[in-house]
């Protein structure tokens, strides 16, 4: 084939990078479709609203964590108030009502940005500059950071729903709101929060996001449809599944992007959620059920 | 205690309780029996708020519970033991305790006494403690589903078939196990098809019959004379 | 609502639409026949999601297709052909629409309405980047061809004329998809819609049932794409990508899921909107829009002509 080597290895790490990146958007989607049976359409616009309320932050203050932590805790309240006022009343409604309401919201969102900060593309400054050297390769630092920041928040949340206190709380909902609501937990308020950690895992990914690539407000749909790809790869509610599969699909479209041009990459994605809903419906890394 | 009056529920258009009346005091262990399907589960259900009543009230030591949600009424004091016992199978079966465990209000002091005491009970749980739930067998996560209950440290306990699916050399300890919630001062609300059992450890009973109550009686009247029984779950 | 009264309604309305180009200036008249195209697709996404229970996100595809097709009828065949046109448009939504519908046997719910945003991007994608046959980002452009009867005559299209073929296409589509929901076929579909499970369960084939549907949507919004092409001369590919199945959808919402003619007043409402407020608000009135859009859906999930439901399926 004569395709360089050393492109090949840029390309995957780049594709381990973004698959992590990936994974953090991912993780909160499956962790809400697993509690609440909710797949919010509008969960890429998170990450689109969190990069721009980290861009303005870090604008006003020059702190790049800062920023992430304020994106953060802002995109959690709008995932809080938009859980309450959206999706609560929807409960135990006709899912076709839910799609269409998040559906809505994704819109108020990218027109709001619109409104809020204009049609051109914030790029926010990475906060660890210069490259290092892989092998022969120069490779940016501050792409590995990310990828092992964003490994670190994953970790975190697993760490903190295997032994928190509430993480047996969020546990238990997901495995049985019934009993969980009749041993006294809850299940309103771990719904809110539930999405409101998801909310704020994706404004994260936002911010983390941004030094790779200038933000606008139509990144939300890229990442709503790859996180949904990849919460189906991976198995839905499987937290484990959604990062291998969020690796897989960002290594594969980053070997296709050598080939194709980086637009027509996607379709490997949308080929890779095909195959697995028409031959493997649970999840490509789960075990088929017998 | 606990009162129920003139209760109607439906599940969508299904009209299940027709007005159904009980009663429970303090301490109190009450039988419902009847056939499958005459609305036992469901009145159950209305008590631990999972399903509202569309007519009628349930009054909990003096306060009406009916509009209440079910994770209020739990820490309110009403425990609720399932039919096919319900505990979260991919849970520890301390997790599974802890469920019921991790109130406000409760010092691990507390905590510990409460463990320890349903450790006493049910040595078995205290074996299996770090164990998946879904590995424990049916008789086993009897034990659990009902210690779980017991976790929040509730007043009354509602008890959905413990008997069903086990093997009927457990029907004994479900017998003990009751024994030991009545000790406690606990009070029961138990829902069986096993009469024999229900007649034996239950102070009175009621007996129902497409979405109401049929006949109501001290436990020793039904046991000296089982027509009732023949009369209306035909066995 | 009586039949009676339901079609002098009808008949009013017709005749209201086929005065339009006598007495308004041109640009309204255009305006009114877009309506019409785009009152036809919200029709055709109305059999799946209004009928069938379907939400589906790929119109877009169906209706871009169309458009296509149209166009390459147009391009490659002298001298250019009204009912080629038409022809191919519907073969080429249709060849798609046998894909989806494939997958709308094995996917419910959100698994179908993401699937079908997914093809409507991956057609986006492919016309967009296949420069070559599909004109890329900048579309094709071609000739309107004359409106022919073949054997008899064959003349260019005037505006007037123009306008009255697409009304009467418009017309024909509603009467036929009205019929097919009011048949037996369509009780079964809407059947769907309430309990899938129990219509399973009586002995329906539901899987050929939502086959059938999907063809059905899918050749009537390739139609309204055929229409497009012809009233406007170029296809682009802006309409192959999930917005446009978006905003049909908001249309089917906000006009009411089930009527048939609520979608097309939807329509009619929204581009009116868009008209009257673009000129001072640009994209941001959608704001308003998509929160009064996810009030409806949660408060009044029936749309606006939803309390007629019963009476409009009569």
């Amino acid at each position: 084939m004569g395709l360089p080597l050393d492109q090949i290895f840029i390309q995957t790490v780049n594709g381990l990078v973004n698959g992590m990146i990936l994974a953090l958007v991912a993780s909160g989607l499956t962790l809400i479709f697993g509690i609440m049976d909710v797949v919010n359409f509008a969960h890429g616009d998170l990450v689109m609203l969190g990069a721009f309320v980290g861009a303005t932050t870090m604008l006003n203050t020059g702190n790049f964590w800062l920023a992430l932590l304020v994106a953060a805790l802002v995109i959690a309240i709008v995932g809080a108030v938009l859980q309450v006022t959206t999706l609560r009343p929807l409960l135990g409604r006709d899912p076709l009502m839910t799609i269409l309401a998040t559906f809505g919201m994704s819109l108020v969102f990218q027109k709001y940005a619109l409104w809020q900060w204009g049609p051109s593309a914030r790029k926010i400054q990475e906060p660890i500059t210069g490259q290092f050297s892989m092998f022969y390769l120069q490779y940016p630092w501050y792409r590995v950071a990310t990828a092992i920041f964003a490994g670190a928040i994953i970790g975190g949340l697993y760490l903190f729903l295997k032994y928190g206190k509430y993480g047996i709380w969020i546990r238990a909902t997901t495995q049985d709101r019934v009993m969980a609501s009749a041993m006294g937990i809850p299940v309103p308020l771990v719904h809110t929060g539930v999405f409101a950690i998801g909310s704020a895992m994706a404004a994260a990914s936002g911010v983390l996001f941004g030094p790779l690539a200038g933000v606008t407000q139509t990144i939300g749909l890229d990442f709503t449809l790859r996180a949904f790809i990849v919460v189906v790869v991976g198995g839905m509610g499987n937290l484990g599944g959604s990062i291998l599969a969020s690796i897989f699909i960002s290594l594969l479209e980053a070997y296709a992007a050598l080939v194709v041009s980086p637009a027509q990459a996607v379709i490997v994605s949308f080929l890779a959620l095909i195959l697995t809903l028409l031959f493997r419906p649970t999840g490509l890394f789960v075990p088929t059920p017998k | 205690m606990l009162t129920l009056r003139d209760v109607h529920t439906y599940y969508g258009k299904s009209h299940i309780l027709h007005g159904v009346s009980i009663e429970v005091g303090q301490g109190e262990v009450v039988g419902l029996l009847g056939r499958n399907g005459v609305g036992k589960s469901t009145t159950l259900k209305t008590i631990i708020g999972l399903v509202h009543p569309a007519q009628g009230s349930v009054d909990f030591e003096g306060q009406d519970i009916s509009r209440m949600p079910a994770h209020r009424l739990a820490r309110l004091g009403i425990g609720y033991v399932p039919e096919d016992r319900r505990i979260f199978r991919l849970l520890s079966v301390l997790e599974n305790l802890r469920t019921g465990l991790d109130r406000q209000g409760v010092s691990p002091e507390r905590r510990d006494a409460l463990l320890d005491k349903v450790y006493t009970h049910f040595p078995v749980l205290r074996e299996r403690r770090q164990q998946a739930g879904g590995t424990l067998s049916g008789g086993e996560q009897q034990m659990l589903s009902i210690a779980r209950a017991m976790m929040l440290e509730p007043k009354i306990i509602l008890l959905d078939e413990p008997t069903e699916g086990l093997m009927p050399r457990m029907v004994g300890q479900i017998r003990e196990i009751i024994q030991v919630l009545h000790r406690e001062g606990i009070a029961i609300l138990l829902v069986e098809q096993n009469v024999p059992l229900t007649l034996d450890v239950t102070d009175r009973v009621y007996i129902m019959e497409k979405g109401v109550v049929r006949h109501h009686a001290p436990a020793a009247d039904v046991r000296a004379n089982q027509d009732v029984i023949h009369q209306y779950l035909g066995v | 609502m009586t039949r009676t009264a339901y079609w002098t309604g009808f008949a009013v309305i017709v005749i209201l639409l086929a005065a339009a180009p006598l007495v308004l200036p041109e640009f309204w008249r255009r305006f009114v026949t877009e309506i019409l195209i785009w009152g036809l697709l919200a029709m055709s996404s109305d059999i799946l999601i209004g009928y069938t229970g379907m939400v589906s996100f790929g119109h877009s595809a169906f209706f871009g297709l169309g458009m296509y097709g149209a166009a390459a009828a147009l391009l490659t065949v002298r001298p250019p052909n009204l009912w080629l046109a038409l022809a191919y448009g519907l073969v080429a939504a249709g060849v798609i629409a046998a894909f989806v519908a494939f997958f709308a046997t094995r996917l419910r719910d959100i698994y179908f309405a993401i699937t079908t945003l997914v093809f409507s991007q991956i057609f986006y994608v492919i016309i967009f980047t296949w420069t070559e046959i599909t004109g890329g980002e900048n579309g094709l452009n071609f000739r309107q061809p004359p409106l022919s009867i073949p054997g008899l005559l064959s003349v260019p299209f005037t505006h007037e004329t123009l306008h009255w073929f697409v009304l009467a296409v418009v017309t024909i589509s509603y009467l036929l998809v009205r019929r097919i929901t009011q048949s037996p076929f369509g009780m079964v579909l809407q059947s769907i819609r309430e309990n899938e499970g129990r219509t399973r369960a009586i002995g329906y084939h539901v899987e050929r049932y939502k086959i059938v549907a999907v063809m059905l949507s899918g050749l009537f919004a390739g139609l309204g794409g055929v229409l497009y092409a012809l009233q406007n001369k170029f296809a682009a590919p802006d309409f192959v990508f999930f917005t446009v199945s978006g905003e049909v959808v908001i249309y089917n919402v906000m006009g009411g899921m089930g009527t048939l003619v609520g979608p097309i007043a939807g329509a009619a409402f929204f581009l009116l909107l868009r008209e009257g407020v673009s000129r001072y608000f640009t994209e941001y009135y959608l704001i308003p829009v998509g929160i009064i859009f996810t009030v409806m859906v949660i408060f009044v999930p029936q749309g606006l002509l939803g309390f007629w439901r019963r009476a409009l399926n009569r």
